[in-house]
């Protein structure tokens, strides 16, 4: 009877483990956000940015972040480091040399890419984060627990946190201008960029220009849009002379990156059948090896 | 199965002693740096920043925290949904450990999300598709049935001994009465919140796994795979009974009680084979997905790797093959340390050695405070142990009355 029973525990753990593996090839991600075919991009040609980070201020200006004066900005040694998105900027510049071509420099201007398909949508703890129909991630200060759970799945390693707060630290990055885009205007880099370097647009649109570009200028521009097709399609979108990991874009896939998660997740939980399964297999397993004990006692 | 007659009691021994003060000061230390932590900010204690946002605290308060409580539910599941009573004995102080476990997981949430004052906004803010809002609401559940499962040992404590101070004596006779129906009730009903601690921790077991799924490349291959969640919840299962044994085999030297050798090396024998399935699972992940390459590779990674399969699963796995071991208290103890080690790097392979960010400049490496902070929870949770079972009844001691049936099996009987 023991070695039945042990038997028996360890065929359901075999159960559950088969029913987990089993269900992450077949069940499929459930679709979070209805993308709208007119949601809207920026199409980042970083052939043309002449690194002037004009961008960066008005960004801090738009979202009440310390900017400072615009002229200050010409100060090009600011560029001699790499920096990230964070909590003071929401955007920044980084340059890159351009190796043997070339001895001007590549601009490339970075911030949160506004997935189609956002990680940070689909981790976040009490869903603070939303895409919206124009194709913006936004984030809502009113439900975020500070989990930090965005951060560790954002694919481009964007959201940014407070660290040094101690009461109601924010996570920042950029919104794409969110309330300037609602009232008709362009978000605040692109309507300031002096050489066009963004271009503004909807998304399907964008993709036809670059790929005009790349078409016109074969020489000048690697045959790749970034964010065309990198974890399952971007809202910025990038072009550049020079491959995209020298530029420090992380090597992404083409699947979405909350996709092998939400499937495990829907797995597990499908409509709570395999929860209430296994609490009925104990259940039962419970209720024999129970009457099993009581009949053995009879018998003694 | 005749064997002695154990009835848990609370054990007679003095609170404190040298090692009992060492654990005072080191809690004391910890709970200083997490005074840092909610007078300035996470920044100021830790090493966290925007590249690594998750590090020590959630690897080994919350991760680890979750894995090596797992005693609590395998016993359970094999005490009372199984019926071996022989394992009774056992049950409680697992019990315990778990209670006080996931307790101080919630605390490891709790300082280490930056808006502690919305620590309950899961609770009505859903986000199905997200793993950790799964662990979040599973883990609030599962501490309250823990809480629930752990109330019969107070209401034992208290049922004809209640005696409150002088100006409060009239409520002794209500309070009693009240115990004794609460005691009842439970005793029925026990048996939902037994299977109900099973179901639940096997599902937020393995959603800790799916948590860094979705970091995808941001995670070294050796650890990043899609059954993540099954491995979780394997190693879960195989550190539980370690754990139990662990734990009890130091719990009998500190208060000077006869191990329990019996009883824990039948619980040893079952540990190889659970080990066995864990192990199979890792190297045939291993084997399909090709990961063996970065073996070869010497940096921390496959350093890591190397030394959480080898001394973690391995070397444990062949020592609870042999009968000897199984019988030989500091072999057996080993073995069990060992498994232990074996989770506890694992989590924090999982979720720190493992996590690459993009743009890192530097590698992340905890701070002192987060250390402080993090060994301080340890020792308080030792000394809550410490007090619960020299004050209620957990650790069970052989006797030559009849067992109380009605509270070691309670509500299954
Ligand atoms: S880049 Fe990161 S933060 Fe921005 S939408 Fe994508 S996943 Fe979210
Ligand atoms: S830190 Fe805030 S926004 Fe990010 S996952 Fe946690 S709750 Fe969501
Ligand atoms: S404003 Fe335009 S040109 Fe200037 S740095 Fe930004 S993107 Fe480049």
């Amino acid at each position: 009877m023991s070695g039945k029973s042990r038997r028996d525990f360890l065929k359901s753990t075999a159960l559950i483990g088969a029913g987990v593996t089993g269900l992450t090839t077949t069940a499929k991600a459930g679709p979070q956000n209805i993308l709208s075919e007119d949601r809207m991009g920026v199409l980042v040609d970083t052939t043309v940015c002449v690194g002037c980070r004009n961008c960066e201020w008005a960004c801090k200006d738009a979202h009440n972040l310390p900017a400072g004066n615009l002229e200050d900005y010409e100060d090009r040694k600011v560029l001699d480091t790499k920096r990230r998105p964070g909590t003071d900027a929401l955007t920044v510049v980084n340059e890159y040399s351009h190796g043997k071509n070339s001895s001007l420099p590549i601009d490339v201007k970075v911030q949160c890419m506004h997935c189609d398909h956002p990680a940070c949508v689909s981790a976040c703890i009490v869903g603070a984060f939303t895409k919206h129909e124009n194709g913006t991630v936004t984030w809502d200060t009113d439900m975020c627990i500070g989990c930090r759970y965005c951060m560790a799945a954002c694919p481009f390693q964007v959201p940014a946190f407070e660290y040094d707060k101690a009461l109601n630290p924010m996570i920042m990055k950029c919104d794409f201008c969110f309330d300037r885009t609602k009232e008709g205007k362009l978000p605040a880099c692109v309507e300031i960029c002096p050489v066009e370097a963004l271009t503004y647009g909807k998304r399907s649109d964008l993709i036809k220009i670059a790929r005009d570009r790349i078409k016109r200028n074969p020489d000048k521009y690697v045959d790749h849009i970034l964010g065309e097709t990198e974890v399952g399609g971007t809202s910025w979108m990038y072009l550049a002379s020079k491959d995209f990991a020298e530029l420090e874009f992380p090597k992404l896939g083409k699947n979405p990156a909350p996709g092998v998660s939400e499937s495990i997740q829907h797995g597990i939980f499908a409509y709570f059948v395999p929860p209430i399964s296994l609490y009925a297999l104990l259940g039962g397993i419970m209720w024999i090896t129970k009457r099993r004990k009581e009949l053995d006692e009879e018998v003694k | 199965m005749s064997h002695e007659v154990h009835n848990p009691v609370p054990i007679k021994h003095k609170y404190f002693t040298p090692g009992v003060i060492g654990l005072i000061i080191i809690a004391v230390n910890g709970l200083v740096f997490l005074m840092g932590r909610f007078f300035f900010g996470i920044g100021a204690v830790t090493n966290l920043n925007n590249q690594y946002p998750w590090g020590l605290w959630i690897g080994v308060d919350v991760a680890a925290g979750v894995a090596l409580a797992a005693g609590g539910f395998t016993t359970a599941a094999l005490g009372h949904i199984m019926h071996r009573d022989e394992y009774h004995a056992i049950v409680r102080p697992a019990l315990l450990t778990a209670m006080l476990g996931y307790t101080f997981v919630a605390m490891g949430v709790f300082v280490d999300i930056g808006r502690w004052y919305f620590i309950w906004h899961p609770l009505v803010m859903w986000n199905g598709n997200s793993a950790l809002f799964e662990v979040g609401i599973c883990v609030m559940i599962y501490l309250t049935v823990l809480y629930i499962e752990f109330l019969p040992v107070v209401t034992e404590r208290f049922i004809g001994k209640v005696n409150l101070p002088k100006f409060l004596a009239g409520f002794n006779k209500p309070v009693d009465k009240f115990l004794r129906v609460l005691d009842r009730g439970l005793s029925k009903t026990m048996f939902i919140f037994i299977i109900a601690g099973v179901v639940l921790s096997s599902l937020h077991q393995s959603s800790l796994g799916t948590l860094m799924v979705i970091a995808g490349p941001k995670m070294h291959p050796l650890w990043q795979t899609p059954i993540l969640p099954l491995l979780f919840l394997l190693s879960a299962v195989s550190v539980g009974f370690p754990m139990v044994i662990f734990e009890s085999l130091i719990a009998s030297r500190s208060l000077k009680l006869k191990p329990e050798m019996p009883v824990l090396s039948r619980l040893g024998s079952m540990i190889a084979p659970l080990l066995g399935i864990y192990l199979a699972f890792k190297i045939g992940d291993m084997v399909i997905r090709k990961t063996f390459v970065y073996l070869v590779d010497f940096n921390t990674a496959s350093v890591m790797f190397t030394i959480e399969l080898l001394f973690g699963v391995i070397i444990p796995l062949r020592m609870f093959l042999s009968p000897k071991v199984l019988k030989t208290p500091s072999l057996l103890f080993t073995a069990s340390a060992l498994v232990v080690f074996g989770v506890l790097l694992n989590r924090i392979n999982n979720f720190v050695v493992a996590y690459n960010p993009p743009y890192s400049t530097e590698s992340y490496f905890p701070s002192f405070g987060e250390i402080s902070v993090t060994v301080g929870f340890v020792a308080i949770l030792v000394l809550a142990y410490r007090f619960i079972v020299l004050n209620f009844p957990v650790i069970s001691l052989p006797s030559k009355t009849a067992p109380q049936t009605k509270y070691t099996i309670r509500g299954v009987k």
